[in-house]
């Protein structure tokens, strides 16, 4: 009788697996203050994949994030790290709390958006697991195909994967974002343990202040290159971003010029953003600033030189000095 | 005095507009112009200078791949790398060669040599992964300095600034260690006529992953590598007044 509804259960396990059940761990990315919208993107991708859903959050007096995404629709399950071990959300602490949740769980794939965040995270924690992480996917074909972009954008790849748990960041502006509401999941305590990092410490972050909407999430994106020639020029951009509710954004030489800092820089080695209208003034249009936002629905491209290879992607373009063109825009709109 | 492993990697040159090979399968690189991975470059000018500032001793260049990666190591060589390790890849093998192999075959290399320090660039401007530090560190539980863009040593202690999205985070870190090279970290010198010609006398060693006791198996089956969808041609538009017109048109002021 034992023996018999034993095999049954073992069968219907085996029958499970066959029917693909897939649960997906998303690591929430946050200030612990509130969730990052990159997270709501990734969201949906775990939605994509099916099955369950279940969020981690892992921060330092991190219950209201926590709370936050349990309203998301889509998600079963909260699990909540609440420990001071995470303060700068540091690799080295999260990985053993994530390893020590998947043991826990099993979980088919782990998802995080692809951030400085989840590109520090999840090649660690893919390594612990001994599998091939997935970067920057731009789509999903099955739970066990993605899609994503190799050459700077100018290939684009569909890969199987075959390793047991899939490790995927996701590309955020490839995929919509699932709204924080009309869900009710539970938050439960995710596995406790020490996960002090002992060789690495977190001294400080210098985040750059700005009330303009956060670069990779706006809707309008204004972009200078080396044609603005200083970085005191980049006001005529700055006063332009004002009036359009815009993010500003830079190419690697007016970030290398020292224009504008670091993390303004758009491109293959910088931010990926695909908004709604892309303006880019001064900007030749290398390969790799391409790269950061071809997918951008219209681009508009302000150059003197009509050569610019900006040009071909552009959908409207001007041909001529952006220090008459921007100010005279400015005014107009 | 440390001892540093750098990996550097051959890809097609960052200038070169890629083509899509016609059957689907990868991008052509026959007869395609091939150079040091830019990051790569940053990386290893990193340990030079360390090795200038007399905190590391000796530099051990890496390359995963077939016989033309030695091309790479030998750049690597002229910049002021000591010796080189060429882990030699079939070019079949090497298409689905992914930064898992390459870290678990850095990661024994890192031990196999006693490095204190293993530095990468951040990604690989082909496959664009940017997983490869992450990993040895995670193989080798070393702490792991992403993306950074200075690194000052103390006594065996490196403060790291990282690039992060929102700017720059500073981690102190405890060798040994893992560190990933952003753009910003350097710039990388020129390799000059006699240093080129001293590199060819540089020892290349030649080893293959089973030799490290690496399981180089495929984890991915690529199914598809396409062009990306083509953007329709734009319009010149001669004033502001046309440019605001069509923004407005298309619903976007």
């Amino acid at each position: 009788m034992f023996a018999t509804n034993f095999r049954m259960l073992r069968a219907s396990n085996k029958f499970g697996s066959l029917a693909r059940y897939e649960s997906t761990l998303v690591i929430a990315e946050h200030n612990n203050e509130s969730l990052l919208p990159i997270t709501s993107n990734a969201l949906s991708v775990a939605k994509k994949i099916g099955g369950d859903v279940t969020v981690l959050v892992a921060g330092t007096k991190c219950d209201a994030v926590a709370q936050a995404v349990s309203k998301a629709n889509g998600v079963s399950k909260v699990l909540v790290a609440d420990n001071d071990a995470f303060k700068g959300f540091l690799p080295e602490a999260l990985t053993p709390l994530i390893i020590a949740t998947q043991n826990e769980h099993k979980f088919t794939h782990i998802l995080a958006g692809a951030t400085a965040f989840g590109k520090a995270l999840l090649p660690r924690v893919a390594a612990k697991l001994d599998v091939s992480p997935v970067s920057d996917i731009i789509g999903v074909k099955a739970p066990d195909t993605f899609v994503r972009t190799i050459y700077a954008g100018n290939a684009i790849q569909t890969l199987k994967c075959k390793d047991k748990v899939k490790v995927v960041s996701v590309r955020g502006t490839a995929f919509e974002a699932t709204p924080l509401e009309g869900g009710n999941a539970k938050c439960e305590p995710a596995p406790a343990g020490d996960y002090k990092p002992k060789l690495i410490e977190f001294i400080k972050q210098e985040l750059s202040k700005s009330d303009r909407p956060e670069l990779t999430s706006a809707k309008v994106v204004v972009s200078g290159g080396r044609g603005m020639k200083s970085g005191d020029n980049f006001k005529l951009l700055y006063t332009l971003a004002d009036k359009l509710n815009a993010a500003v954004g830079a190419s690697r030489a007016a970030v290398d010029a020292g224009f504008v800092p670091n993390d303004l820089q758009v491109g293959q080695t910088g931010k990926i953003v695909a908004p709604d209208l892309y303006i880019a003034v001064g900007i030749s249009g290398a390969i790799q600033h391409l790269a950061g936002m071809k997918d951008s629905k219209t681009i508009v491209a302000i150059n003197k030189d009509p050569e610019a290879p900006i040009f071909h992607v552009a959908d409207y373009g001007i041909v001529a000095d952006l220090f008459k063109v921007v100010p005279e825009l400015t005014e107009k709109l | 005095m440390a001892r540093a492993l750098v990996g550097v990697k051959r890809v097609i040159d960052y200038a070169v507009k890629i083509r899509v090979k016609s059957d689907k399968m990868g991008v052509v690189t026959d007869g395609v112009k091939h150079s040091m991975n830019p990051f790569d470059e940053i990386a290893i000018e990193e340990a030079i200078r360390m090795k200038e500032k007399k905190l590391v001793q000796e530099i051990i260049a890496v390359s995963c791949g077939p016989k033309q990666s030695q091309d790479t190591l030998r750049t690597a060589l002229a910049m002021g790398a000591d010796k080189g390790i060429h882990i030699e890849i079939s070019e079949s093998e090497y298409e689905t060669l992914q930064p898992l192999h390459v870290s678990k075959i850095l990661a024994k290399l890192a031990v196999d040599e006693k490095a204190d320090l293993v530095i990468v660039g951040k990604q690989a401007i082909d496959d664009d992964c940017n997983q490869t530090a992450q990993m040895i560190g995670g193989i080798l539980d070393w702490p792991t300095g992403t993306f950074c863009s200075k690194i000052e040593n103390n006594n065996g202690e490196l403060t790291v600034t990282r690039e992060v999205d929102g700017g720059l985070e500073v981690v102190k870190i405890k060798t040994p260690a893992v560190l990933s090279a952003d753009l910003r970290l350097n710039e990388p010198r020129y390799a000059t006529l006699p240093n080129i010609m001293k590199a060819k006398k540089k020892p290349i060693k030649k080893v293959t992953p089973k030799d490290l006791g690496v399981d180089t198996t495929a984890r991915i089956d690529i199914l598809s590598v396409e062009e990306p969808p083509v953007r329709q041609a734009g319009a010149i538009l001669p004033d502001v007044d046309s440019l605001i017109g069509k923004l407005k048109e298309s619903g976007h002021v």
